[in-house]
């Protein structure tokens, strides 16, 4: 898995924004997971604490939001948030469904000291 | 003092702004770039040698070959008659757009008509590094089992054309086309599919139409 270059990105545009704003310490991070991402957060975690050490991000905490799925049937137009056995509409049960949202990844704030 | 900062910026950005460029390079130079993945043994190798092959001498194909070690597949892409460059990831699980970056500085690109970037054999992380390539292909094949667009969802959802290999092999191992096929539609409804078999050649008639359309684009 490529956990650890997710998580060298995710050091990398915190430790940017850190320096931007004169940070001395960054003590969280929140990120922002899609249902549908492949990222698996203790592993992310994992990674974080080796390679954050002797950085500004030392000892940080990572948070996780998970966002759930947007799908939207082509059948009905129904749009819903799936669950995690199955994608196929409620409404009419069909199986061609189109994907709205799920898929985001991002680092959406940070806490520092200065 | 403690302070809120507010970054919202997608993990992968560095990643995708790479990615755009490679665009550029590769829509500067006229030439059009496929991104070929697979499962390790679906047969994009032989799927590359047999494209090259039909499409000399009327297009020039440069391929770029991800594998975690070894020459093997440049080799086998430079014997078919294309201009080859292999990358070795050293252990990563996939190609990223860096790495396609720093092989396309190596290669000249004129007299070139189109790159065939052949990802590591992955069904899972590949999907999620944009290479700046205009297509995506995925090949699967008939051995690996019906099953796979149900269990590899993310990277079924994300491709731009289907090839199914080793449909010669369809009366020898359980394989349900239908349940593969319905797998696919719920993932990618109009994904356009080519069943075919490199060994026997049945098929790929219509794949190679369908490539040599894009590249003339």
């Amino acid at each position: 898995m490529h956990e650890l270059s997710v998580t060298e990105s995710i050091l990398e545009i915190s430790l940017r924004h850190a320096n931007q704003a004169n940070a001395k310490r960054i003590t969280n991070l929140y990120l922002v997971i899609g249902q549908l991402a492949s990222i698996v957060d203790d592993s992310v975690q994992f990674y974080w604490d080796i390679i954050s050490e002797g950085t500004l991000a030392k000892g940080s905490v990572l948070h996780f939001r998970r966002l759930p799925a947007t799908l939207s049937c082509l059948e009905c137009n129904h749009q819903y948030n799936p669950g995690n056995d199955g994608f196929s509409c409620p409404n009419c049960k069909s199986d061609r469904i189109k994907v709205i949202s799920g898929e985001e990844f991002f680092l959406e704030a940070i806490d520092i000291e200065t | 003092m403690v302070k809120n900062i507010l970054v919202v910026e997608k993990i992968l950005s560095a990643n995708d702004r790479i990615a755009a460029e490679n665009r550029e390079i590769f829509n500067a130079a006229g030439v059009k770039a496929f991104n070929f993945m697979a499962s390790p043994g679906a047969g994009k190798t032989s799927l590359i040698e047999q494209t090259i092959m039909r499409l000399l001498p009327s297009m020039k194909l440069a391929v770029i070959d991800g594998d975690i070690a070894t020459n093997i597949d440049a080799d086998r892409a430079q014997a078919a008659g294309a201009y080859a460059v292999q990358i070795n990831t050293g252990g990563e699980c996939h190609l990223d757009a860096v790495m396609i970056n720093s092989a396309l500085k190596q290669m000249n690109l004129r007299r070139i008509d189109a790159i065939i970037i052949e990802n590591v054999g992955n069904l899972v992380c590949p999907a999620s590094f944009q290479l700046g390539s205009h297509k995506s292909v995925l090949v699967a094949s008939v051995p690996e089992g019906d099953d796979k667009p149900y269990k590899y969802p993310t990277m079924y959802r994300g491709v731009d054309a289907l090839v199914i290999n080793k449909i010669d092999l369809l009366p020898y191992v359980p394989f349900d086309m239908d349940y593969f096929r319905k797998g696919v539609e719920i993932l990618n409804p109009d994904l356009v599919a080519f069943p075919l078999s490199c060994k026997t050649g049945e098929g790929l008639e219509s794949w190679i139409e369908w490539l040599s359309d894009i590249i003339k684009r």
